[in-house]
């Protein structure tokens, strides 16, 4: 798959004939515009296959019970249901926001990071990346909002002053939390939104007249594919683009603060921000290969979402996941060599204390199975893949259980120590936070269109306007070279004449 | 039979390829039409200048949107945790502050670092919220209707055409020589789009 052919440069043009390497193509078997079109919105416009059905009954089913139940009887109840007690505070409500948190950051990575460096792969997959943001941040949203204990009091996190004209703790990275979960999830609703007008746009002028043609010219705000509207629309494209990758490191930085400003040892280290960061990009990528890979194989996307593109995930997986194993590894490092006792103390608990099975779960998931992807074979495996990022979506989890509950259930005092076990109520919130991750996604695939049909238009070569132009096409390699020499040299003619 | 009286929109005409639509335009543009616009299914590089279009303004929106929002977010936490903005005359009596004094960090300007994330985010939320506003109003859009959706092809636009719309209200439009013009550029299915008055 992954082989580039030498491209011999032709003979009959001036100048260096250095072998180059062909580009590999984003699209494969030379389809057509109408063809994309076609395939795209036809995952939409047909009647969806009866493994859809499978998947979404149960997982709306499961995010009914799970969230639905579980959250009346917490609110009616008290928060005191969780299994969470004196110390161990935070349990599985937090551990999941920041797996939740977490899952959606390939998102913005793929639709901001790769379009800055122009990495064009990343348009065949960054619509269902950014719609697996917007559904992670809503799932992890629920957490926090509901461990404030009385959920109708959430609003004192909001900038207002209470009663008492006092108002909240600025300089608190909890109160910053609720600054850079909001902003996120905001713009990155804003980002998504405004890259799919165009498609809308697409599946409104194919619908036959009616409701459907209503709504969905409605939400594509009669976009017309003007130049005068491209033009502003890819401005405003880049502008989000360099706004969401300083916001996409900040935002698991600052759910880094909740831990690393604090006293608490194990959470007080300045490796934290981009520790956290990597870990989010690379949970996130596991999580875009578990849902894309399942739905390229269902709707038939395989020339669209190509090897390539996974190979590509894979490689970024294996990168990410090695920089986590050496920020587990740092961390140990930094615990011995600060000769802090308690410091020292924590990690040898994180190791062999009552949560080692979690440490193993966590090493071998996130800094193991990754390495698998040092090999073509592996990366070509749908199963493999597939497998490496089921284990990475497990280790990943396991990664936040290990930081917020091995430690809080080991802290300075001795009298507070307690093992932490989950209570049902915990447990189901859980799940049926996965349920609606899953239902909200299939109905992402059933409504709206699951590739950036523009974009992936646009990679291919004869989008450039300049293709037929021999002479200037940036794919002709070695040739560009000698065709630059020879406008200048035309136009220097030219102004020679003039 | 409809008697509605109708209202000559202008010429729509349809070009093979993205190299056919951007040689055409460096012709519209070369022979002095100045309400046209061509019509894409993805945004053509290059295409901007073949239209002889300035960069986009909307950069400079963005740019004082963010700061309202790096100065709102340091407003925000200014006023209500520090005394810093009593140094203003008038000011004392004006922000009435009281400032949580938690793990000993103090109610002066040296307290700043601790809100820079809030600061940030609301530069970047502001920023965006000016992007997408800014954005539709220089696109003109939400606009539902619009004369070119009575063409019998204009849907092909966001699928795999490519058109040049030249507009009635141009000064150099007339009904014989834009059309011979149309088709002297290579434009093909030349249709005289109407709209109902």
């Amino acid at each position: 798959m992954a082989s580039a052919t030498e491209h011999a440069p032709s003979t009959t043009r001036q100048g260096p004939k250095l072998p180059v390497l062909e580009r590999e193509k984003l699209i494969l078997n030379g389809r057509s515009y109408h063809w994309i079109t076609d395939r795209i919105c036809s995952v939409l416009e047909n009647r969806q296959p009866l493994l859809w059905w499978l998947l979404f009954l149960p997982s709306a089913l499961i995010a009914a019970i799970g969230v639905g139940l579980s959250l009346t009887y917490l609110v009616s109840t008290g928060v005191g249901v969780w299994g969470m007690s004196n110390r161990t505070f935070w349990g599985w409500d937090i551990t999941n926001f920041v797996f939740w948190i977490g899952i959606g950051h390939a998102g913005t990575l793929i639709s901001a990071v790769l379009f800055l460096t122009r990495q064009n792969w990343r348009t065949s997959i960054n619509r269902a990346a950014e719609a697996m943001t917007i559904f992670a941040v809503m799932c992890a949203g629920i957490f926090p909002a509901f461990h404030v204990g009385r959920v109708w009091m959430a609003w004192f996190l909001a900038p207002i002053p209470n009663s008492n004209a006092i108002w909240q703790n600025f300089k608190s990275p909890l109160l910053w939390d609720v600054f850079a979960v909001s902003t996120y999830f905001t713009i990155s609703l804003i980002f998504w939104y405004l890259g799919m007008v165009p498609d809308l746009a697409t599946i409104r002028d194919r619908c036959k007249p009616g409701l459907r043609k209503m709504l969905y010219g409605i939400f594509s705000l009669g976009w017309r594919g003007g130049n005068r509207q491209w033009s502003h629309y890819e401005m405003a494209y880049l502008l989000l683009a360099a706004l969401s990758t300083p916001l996409v490191l900040s935002v698991h930085s600052v759910v880094s603060f909740d831990f690393a400003t604090s006293v608490v040892p194990g959470w007080h280290t300045t490796i934290f921000p981009p520790y956290f960061v990597a870990g989010a990009i690379f949970g996130g990528f596991a999580m875009v290969l578990t849902i894309m890979v399942p739905a390229r194989q269902l709707y038939g996307l395989h020339d669209l979402i190509t090897m390539k593109h996974i190979d590509n995930m894979a490689k970024i997986i294996l990168l990410t996941g090695t920089i986590v194993g050496y920020a587990y590894l740092m961390e140990l490092f930094v615990a011995y060599y600060s000769g802090a006792l308690y410091e020292m103390e924590a990690f040898r608990i994180r190791i062999t204390g009552p949560y080692w099975w979690a440490y193993l779960a966590m090493m071998s998931c996130n800094v193991l199975s990754p390495q698998l992807f040092w090999w073509k074979w592996c990366r070509e495996n749908l199963w493999v893949v597939m497998g490496v990022a089921m284990c990475v979506n497990i280790g990943m989890w396991f990664e936040r259980f290990v930081i917020i509950v091995g430690t809080l259930g080991r802290m300075f005092l001795p009298g507070d120590w307690k093992t932490y076990s989950p209570s049902w109520v915990e447990v189901s919130l859980f799940i049926g936070t996965i349920g609606m991750f899953l239902s909200l996604f299939l109905l992402f695939l059933r409504f709206l269109p699951c590739i950036n049909i523009a974009e992936v238009k646009w990679t291919l070569l004869e989008s450039d306007p300049h293709f037929d132009d021999k002479h200037d096409h940036p794919d002709h390699g070695a040739d560009v070279v000698a065709a630059y020499q020879h406008e200048l040299h035309s136009k220097g003619a030219v102004e020679a004449k003039a | 039979m409809s008697t509605t009286r109708k209202r000559v929109y202008g010429y729509l005409a349809e070009f093979g390829s993205a190299s056919a639509l951007y040689k055409a335009a460096e012709k519209v543009r070369d022979a002095g039409y100045r309400k046209w616009d061509c019509h894409t299914p993805y945004p053509v590089h290059g295409l901007d200048a073949a239209m002889g279009m300035k960069r986009s303004i909307l950069p400079w929106f963005v740019f004082f949107g963010g700061m309202l929002g790096t100065f709102t977010g340091f407003f925000l936490a200014s006023a209500t945790q520090t005394e810093i903005w009593g140094w203003l005359p008038g000011m004392n009596n004006a922000i009435e502050s009281y400032p949580t004094v938690v793990q000993a960090k103090p109610a002066n300007i040296f307290t700043v670092p601790a809100f820079f994330p809030i600061m940030f985010e609301l530069t970047i939320l502001f920023s965006g919220f000016t992007t997408l506003f800014g954005l539709l109003a220089l696109m003109k859009l939400p606009r539902l209707n619009h004369p070119l959706f009575a063409s019998r092809q204009f849907h092909r636009a966001t699928d795999d055409a490519f058109f040049i719309a030249l507009e009635a209200r141009d000064p150099k439009f007339s009904p014989e020589g834009t059309r011979q013009f149309l088709e002297e550029i290579g434009g093909k299915s030349i249709e005289l789009v109407e709209e109902e008055d």
